[in-house]
């Protein structure tokens, strides 16, 4: 297994796939002109730029059966396909598909590339309108910005109202402020291991990962693709300690415990000695090779920034208050990333909000991570929860 | 009468009485007892099937809470906004007046603190409703003094030591605890064994030997 920071020339295909990918996608792309700016909670506007986006399944003549999913911090459009630059399954392909929880024989599932991602949707490795890559300059986004973007999109689909928006993590504040910004747009929302708010923790978590990628000499002060350099070894750490954050104390135990990696005993180095260094660095590779790294602190930035409530007063049922909007939360019981405490508080609010609220916490020894992997009793609820909205919308 | 005792195939009264209207009866009783149209939160709500009774048949923007996974899943199955969580606990997230009735049915004996819930019940809701099962039934009482055993009904299968309820009570114990919480009874009807409600007028002694369970429709005082 390759060591961090020393880029053999295959390793750099796949980041120059992925870099192709910021302008020219593997993806539908929609293009909003100077007719049509995005406002930025930052001040000011952005234009031109892009959303690069999948569908899954088939529109129908009422346009009644759409649903949209939002992806996670490190997540992309490509949720129930083939990914372009990895080849790896799509990252919520047990869950999406035909016959599956979110069936793509009913319902046109649409998921887009996060506003500041490096997909193909605008974000710092993206060409401004003159043809220089944005790089820091790029005004730092909001998840408030993520989803005005989206809504753009949707109007371009020309759907009216989406049956279902569904998320976790990141994905699930995206759906919180779809629901608050867009009540008479969403059916039916599903925001899933997630919070009203980045709590302090999560942001020290950020931080030190966006402090990783700053003090990696190649970042450039953030001009490294003009420079043709890849603040490689700064991602890779920055993705190590925020996988961590991911699993839980028992998975690592059950994954690795304290088992070596390929050899009989320790080397009295500081080599990976252990199967879980051994598996962190291969997720920082891996993730290198596919994301980008400003990209990094500028999701993570919109991540910290999120606080529903502070746009309501401090009240988070104001947020709320009057929708007709069907919900339903879902949390893990080993995630500690956004325990259950936090959708437990925006649960509150909806009942103080006297909104239709349902909530599960489930069983899992997966961590945050749980809300990607296939978890019966998450996607019986799932199955259940859009069956339901279906019905009652009349989707057959 | 000791569940063991009953062979597999016999069917109870009750049951008899669910198998010919697909709905338990005490469930029924329930809903009758609810205006159509009206917010209603189920405490315990199972796998929400009164509250598919309730929507269905009486147009009620119906809510619940239920402890049980399983549950959960199986009302949000049927559409229905249910949350996970515990009586004991989470009655007090509701604001005041959130709901025109909260229903309790065959729970408070299981509740930790059956006074608070009753209490938080009539503060959440403007009318409560409580359905249990009657310690005071005459088979209760009989089971007590001829085995000197605690009884073990067909309702009430489980041993003392192994049970989740932990609070029973009889329909007097209720209606103390009812003027306790400053609560009126504007409604009670009591089930005997075999489902049917007590209908005539009868003291309270009386439904407290004849009622198998005993449902309340309760209002704030004032």
């Amino acid at each position: 297994m390759a060591l961090i920071g020393t880029a053999s020339v295959e390793a750099l295909q796949p980041e120059a796939l992925a870099r192709g990918e910021a302008d020219r996608p593997h993806s539908a792309v929609v293009r909003f002109g100077p007719d049509k700016p995005l406002s930025l909670d930052a001040g000011g506007v952005l234009t031109p730029f892009q959303i690069a986006y999948q569908t899954y399944g088939t529109l129908n003549a009422a346009r009644s059966n759409a649903i949209l999913l939002c992806h996670a911090l490190s997540g992309d459009q490509h949720a129930a396909n083939v990914h372009p630059v990895t080849g790896k399954p799509g990252w919520w392909e047990t869950l999406v598909g035909p016959g599956k929880p979110i069936d793509t024989d009913r319902f046109f599932v649409i998921c887009s590339n996060v506003l500041g991602g490096c997909m193909g949707t605008t974000g710092p490795s993206s060409a401004d309108g003159k043809g220089k890559i944005y790089g820091l300059d790029l005004p730092v986004v909001t998840i408030g910005d993520m989803v005005r973007a989206q809504a753009m999109l949707i109007d371009h689909l020309g759907i009216e109202k989406l049956l279902a928006v569904v998320g976790g993590s990141m994905g699930g504040m995206q759906v919180l402020q779809w629901a608050a910004s867009y009540p008479d747009r969403v059916f039916a929302a599903m925001p899933i291991a997630t919070a009203a708010r980045h709590s302090a923790q999560n942001i020290a978590f950020h931080e030190v990962g966006r402090q990783a990628i700053m003090a990696d000499p190649d970042w450039r002060g953030g001009a490294y693709l003009a420079e043709s350099t890849s603040p490689r070894r700064g991602l890779a750490v920055a993705r190590m300690a925020a996988h961590i954050t991911y699993m839980s104390d028992s998975s690592l135990h059950r994954k690795f415990g304290r088992r070596l990696q390929d050899r009989e005993g320790r080397t009295f180095s500081f080599d990976a000695d252990f199967q879980v260094e051994s598996y962190l660095r291969h997720q920082g590779e891996a993730f290198v090779d596919r994301f980008d790294a400003n990209s990094y602190l500028y999701v993570t930035r919109a991540m910290d920034y999120f606080d529903l409530a502070a746009d309501y007063g401090g009240v988070l049922a104001k947020a709320f208050r009057g929708t007709a909007t069907r919900f339903c939360l879902v949390s893990f019981t080993t995630d500690w990333l956004f325990p259950t405490a936090d959708s437990r508080a925006v649960v509150h609010a909806l009942n103080a909000a006297g909104a239709s609220v349902s909530f599960a916490e489930i069983e899992s020894d997966k961590g945050h991570d749980a809300f990607l992997l296939e978890e019966p009793e998450f996607f019986a609820i799932t199955r259940g929860f859009l069956d339901a909205a279906a019905r009652t919308v009349g989707v057959p | 009468m000791a569940l063991t005792e009953r062979g597999a195939s016999d069917l109870t009264m009750r049951e008899a009485a669910r198998a010919e209207s697909g709905k338990r009866v005490d469930l029924l009783l329930l809903a009758e007892m609810v205006a159509p149209g009206s917010r209603v939160l189920d405490v315990g709500c199972g796998d929400g099937e009164l509250l598919e009774l309730l929507a269905r048949t009486r147009g009620c923007d119906a809510r619940g809470i239920e402890l049980s996974r399983e549950g959960v899943n199986a009302s949000v199955a049927r559409g229905l906004a249910v949350i996970q969580g515990d009586a004991d606990v989470d009655l007090g997230d509701y604001p005041d007046d959130a709901f025109d009735y909260v229903i309790l049915s065959q729970t408070i004996q299981a509740t930790r603190r059956p006074k608070w819930v009753l209490e938080q019940m009539l503060r959440v809701g403007r009318r409560a409703i409580v359905s249990f099962p009657n310690f005071g039934f005459w088979r209760m009482r009989l089971d007590l003094v001829m085995n000197g055993r605690m009884p073990r009904t067909e309702n009430l299968p489980y041993s003392w030591h192994d049970t989740p309820n932990i609070h029973f009570c009889t329909i007097r114990d209720f209606v103390e605890l009812a003027g306790e919480v400053g609560a009126k009874i504007e409604r009670a009807a009591a089930l005997d064994a075999s489902g049917h409600s007590v209908r005539f007028k009868m003291p309270w002694w009386v439904w407290n030997l004849l009622g198998e369970q005993a449902i309340f429709l309760l209002t704030r005082k004032g």
